[in-house]
């Protein structure tokens, strides 16, 4: 590209192990992505561009968790080029889906998918990017919000903190003027320790939230799991289960769905679903 | 290019690699190893990590399947969401009303939309005109870019209308929708679509001036076939060797194996050999079931049937398909009726199901096993680009061939082309394995 463009802060996008729904985001901002390329030079971003030039960047957003000792080299090299490296997403903050390794055996789990597991080569575990380096912001959700993706990198080009609300869910319904799926309907709902940000899509389309932003700032989701328990009939399992999924590599997600696996042996296994009120 | 291509010592003796392949979706590289002037092998290599997708079904409830398989893939996730609600409808034993079934043909309509517009305008295109990405090809061109992505938004529009957002949506569920969307909402869209519409017919137009290597396989392609309609949700699985298969007789006919050399698992017919599976296929075995008008756009570009044979024409049967989807989602949102009941109600059993549908990159099959509980006991999941490799591969070895003298730079450049008109999505194969260089 021109000499002009040298002088624009630099961009890049990495991936690690993730569905690429995070950084796509990004090429979902169709209205404003010419004019992003035009403010900041986006300098490595593979599934968009063949051009990738090497760093230090200004800003390095990274999607995805780190299951590779190679990526753990790369995210380290990574940190070491970027001003300023923000995770973006359920895998790169919390581990995402993919976690669940983390609770059984990464062998069995090879054994089950493919003939030859001898071949795998995975760590034990899916991690987040803080537990190898340091990130400067973490920005939610399973996929992220585009538009508080765009608001990240403008932040970090102004120099200032981001704008994105570390509260619940349940704030947003009331701002949007939702009923509440649970006490109108009696569907479980995660809303109440959930990180806002999507805009509550779950609970405007008659279901409850299943946490796919994370748990918000200070949850207390023994607390919910028990009440689902004790005013729903839901089952310990159940809360274990609804607890253990697009965030279940996080410290907290982990300790809380342990509390109700351990309850759940008092009670027997007894499955029902966590949020379709069904069948 | 994006990654060092290594050279040893000759150009007759050498090793093309490609360590990061650009514009596809997932992390996939690639090798060509020449001796003497000719192409001694060819290896499609796929170094995203495993992620063991069908280990961690086991034991969920079935009614969170399609959220979690949507975040196999953040481009195709209602493709995961369809495949698995149709086996497990079929597990459970259920059958959807017809507007259930429309409104699920209506939001896949919206992926194909999106898919094919980021494949065309953003990923494939750049190959054919010379450019590093879409960014750059804009100021050129800055009217196709915008028209590209203008099909994308309309696309990410529609998901997110009736699926909440574009990037796994969460309307859908075993039986049915949480919600269907009023009326008035969806049609909203009527005017962007009619809008994409022209775009489509305009793409058309465009990709079919570029210019096309004139290499030709006798491919054999695999899609669905549906007696009444051009095939997205359901149907037989054909051949282009004659075959119809009922999709719960998938795993009699292809099969999935892991070999040393290409790092991954690939799948095969029973038998046979490789396949093809993408729009090609699609266009190749059901152009009759093509609108009208689609197919005078086709004829009106001089494409015909048997230029599905040639890879890098399937930019073009992209531009057909997103022409397509415009008219099929302009239909079924005129008829579109918001008072129906919006899901199926059903019993708990244990049952096998199969399900497949056609992701904008090829047919994608699932199929699980429900327990009496409603958890799921064993899960199998095959996306299209498994089922593409070893087509990739072949077409690697052939174009390498002939390009055989060409620099290194160039030579690794067309190949990479070579693996972008399958448009893979390697994030999609959970049965990717890590690259092992000996």
């Amino acid at each position: 590209m021109s000499s002009i463009s040298d002088q624009k802060p630099k961009l890049a996008v990495f991936k690690f192990a993730s569905c690429d729904g995070c950084q796509l985001s990004l090429l979902d901002c169709e209205t404003e992505l010419l004019e992003l390329a035009a403010t900041v030079d986006i300098s490595y971003f593979l599934e968009a561009s063949s051009r990738a030039l090497p760093g230090p960047y200004e800003i390095a957003l990274a999607d995805g968790s780190i299951t590779t000792e190679e990526d753990v080299r790369r995210i380290r090299e990574i940190r070491s080029q970027s001003k300023v490296l923000v995770s973006i997403g359920a895998c790169a903050v919390a581990g995402g889906i993919q976690a669940l390794r983390n609770y059984t055996s990464v062998e069995e789990y090879a054994r089950y998918v493919y003939p030859k597991p001898e071949y795998i080569r995975s760590l034990e575990t899916s991690t987040p990017m803080s537990k190898h380096v340091k990130v400067d912001f973490a920005l939610n959700g399973c996929p992220v919000n585009k538009s508080q993706l765009f608001e990240v990198i403008v932040a970090v080009l102004q120099n200032r903190r981001p704008n994105v609300a570390p509260y619940s869910q349940c704030v947003d319904c009331k701002i949007k003027g939702n009923i509440c799926v649970m006490v109108a309907h009696g569907v479980p709902c995660l809303g109440p320790i959930t990180h806002s940000g999507c805009g509550v899509l779950c609970p405007s389309f008659n279901r409850g939230c299943y946490g796919c932003f994370g748990p918000k700032e200070t949850p207390n989701a023994a607390s919910l799991g028990n009440w689902f328990i004790k005013e729903m009939h839901v089952t310990p399992m159940t809360v274990e289960r609804a607890l253990r999924s697009y965030y279940s590599g996080s410290d907290l997600m982990k300790t809380a769905s342990e509390e109700f696996g351990a309850t759940r042996q008092n009670f027997g296994p007894n499955p029902a679903p966590f949020n379709p009120k069904n069948e | 290019m994006s990654v060092q291509s290594k050279t040893s010592d000759s150009p007759s003796n050498r090793t093309i690699r490609v360590e990061a392949l650009a514009r596809v979706e997932g992390e996939g590289g690639l090798t060509v190893i020449m001796r003497d002037g000719a192409v001694e092998s060819v290896q499609f290599n796929i170094f995203e990590p495993p992620r063991f997708f069908e280990a961690f079904l086991r034991g969920r409830h079935h009614t969170e399947v399609p959220d979690i398989t949507s975040r196999i893939c953040g481009i195709c996730p209602i493709a995961y969401q369809m495949s698995a609600v149709h086996a497990l409808e079929q597990a459970l034993g259920i059958e959807v009303t017809p507007e259930i079934r429309a409104l699920r043909r209506l939001i896949f309509c919206g992926e194909w939309l999106e898919s094919h517009g980021l494949h065309v305008y953003m990923l494939h295109v750049p190959d054919f005109l010379g450019y590093e990405d879409a960014i750059e090809m804009s100021r050129k061109y800055p009217v196709q870019v915008a028209r590209g992505l203008e099909l994308k938004k309309t696309g990410n529009d529609l998901m997110s209308a009736i699926g909440g957002r574009e990037i796994h949506p969460i309307n859908v569920r075993v039986g049915g929708f949480y919600k269907f969307p009023e009326r008035r909402a969806l049609e909203k869209m009527l005017d962007p679509l009619k809008r994409a519409r022209d775009i489509a017919h305009e793409t058309v137009q465009f990709v079919a001036k570029l210019e096309f290597p004139d290499y030709v396989q006798d491919y054999e392609f695999v899609s669905l076939s549906h007696p009444d309609e051009y095939p997205i949700l359901e149907g037989k699985i054909a051949t282009s060797r004659g075959h119809e298969i009922p999709v719960a007789e998938f795993p009699n006919h292809f099969e999935e194996y892991q070999v040393e050399w290409s790092h991954a698992l690939q799948a095969k017919i029973i038998g046979g050999g490789a396949y093809f599976v993408g729009p090609s296929a699609r266009y190749y075995l059901n152009e009759a079931k093509m609108p009208a008008t689609v197919r005078q756009a086709a004829t009106s570009v001089g494409f015909s049937r048997e230029d599905c044979r040639n890879p890098y024409k399937s930019i073009i049967v992209r531009s057909l398909e997103t022409l397509f989807a415009c008219e099929e989602s302009i239909r079924i949102l005129e008829q579109y009726d918001d008072s129906v009941t919006e899901r199926v109600k059903y019993r708990v059993k244990a049952g096998v199901g199969h399900g497949c549908s056609e992701a904008p990159r090829g047919l994608l099959y699932h199929r699980y096993e429900v327990g009496e509980d409603g958890l799921i006991r064993e899960a199998r999941i095959i996306p299209p680009t498994s089922q593409n490799q070893k087509s990739i591969e072949t077409d690697l070895f052939n174009v390498a061939n002939r390009n055989a003298l060409r620099p290194t730079g160039e030579l690794a450049h067309r190949c990479a082309h070579v693996v972008r008109n399958y448009d893979p999505c390697i994030s999609c194969a959970t049965h990717m394995l890590r690259v092992i260089f000996k």
